[in-house]
């Protein structure tokens, strides 16, 4: 195989952001948001999952004015100007934390390919459709 | 096989960056390309020339150093979860106006881009964290 200076050109992978923890106690959820944004950058196919106490970090509302952390749940709305168009949520995680879809924020990405149409970002599924959509990455990140 | 390794975690608290090491070095011993180890978030940690750990342990940065130096490996610490935590270098101690830089020997400072690269560039990028 040749020795490419450009060996990202082209090639186009299945990028899996898997987010397991709540926004706020520890970092993880901060800090992988920043890979996802700029994973958008290299123009691969990026989607998020939310499982676990990861459902929390698209809750709606969130105010952090009483525990002085940065609040970023602003950047999620942001994913859909980075080309990301998917970010599946677990029902199951949902369910045990008494949570459903209307307690998320209604991310939105506008279709390209159907005249900027804006459409849901968020897809609830089930752990074992998750599990098809982890097997079916190529490349699969967990914080 | 081509790895990307990915190291989310720090020294000695969590066993992230033990089995991120010995998998490194399974995987060369075995004929397979490394081409990048990755530092994220407390993974940074790993880059510091300043540990002491006790003499009856095991050294984790200076053996990451090393298996660097034998294996001509790139070591990447990401800039971003590096300056939230003060791993420093001389561009980053100039940049920001630091006293003292502490990066150990065979790492560098880059951006998370080197991250994202990897996992195109490589066949599997592996992660170990907690």
């Amino acid at each position: 195989m040749s020795e490419d200076t450009n060996q990202t050109s082209g090639t186009v992978k299945k990028f899996l952001y898997v987010n397991r923890r709540a926004p706020h106690g520890t970092n993880y959820a901060q800090e992988g948001l920043e890979v996802a944004l700029i994973g958008a950058a290299f123009e691969q196919d990026v989607t998020l999952a939310f499982i676990d106490d990861g459902v929390f970090q698209l809750k709606k509302d969130q105010d952090t004015s009483d525990i002085g952390t940065k609040n970023f749940s602003a950047t999620y709305g942001a994913l859909g100007d980075y080309d990301v168009q998917k970010a599946y949520v677990e029902q199951e995680s949902l369910d045990a934390r008494g949570l459903t879809g209307d307690d998320l924020m209604p991310l939105v990405y506008e279709d390209e390919d159907d005249d900027w149409e804006e459409k849901p970002m968020i897809h609830i599924i089930s752990a074992e459709e998750m599990r098809e959509i982890i097997d079916q990455s190529d490349v699969v990140l967990n914080f | 096989m081509k790895f990307a390794v990915l190291v989310n975690e720090g020294p000695y608290a969590h066993q992230a960056s033990d089995s991120a090491y010995y998998f490194t070095q399974a995987a060369l011993s075995q004929g397979h390309e490394v081409m990048r180890v990755f530092f994220y978030h407390d993974g940074v940690n790993n880059g510091t020339r300043l540990t002491t750990p006790p003499q009856d342990d095991r050294n984790i940065t200076n053996r990451w150093s090393e298996l660097a130096k034998q294996n001509d490996l790139d070591l990447v610490v990401c800039v971003a979860a590096a300056q939230r935590r003060g791993i420093v270098d001389e561009d980053e101690q100039k940049r920001n106006s630091k006293d003292a830089n502490n990066i150990a020997e065979g790492f560098r400072i880059s951006g998370l881009g080197q991250l994202v690269e990897a996992g195109i560039q490589a066949d599997r990028l592996v992660s170990f964290g907690d």
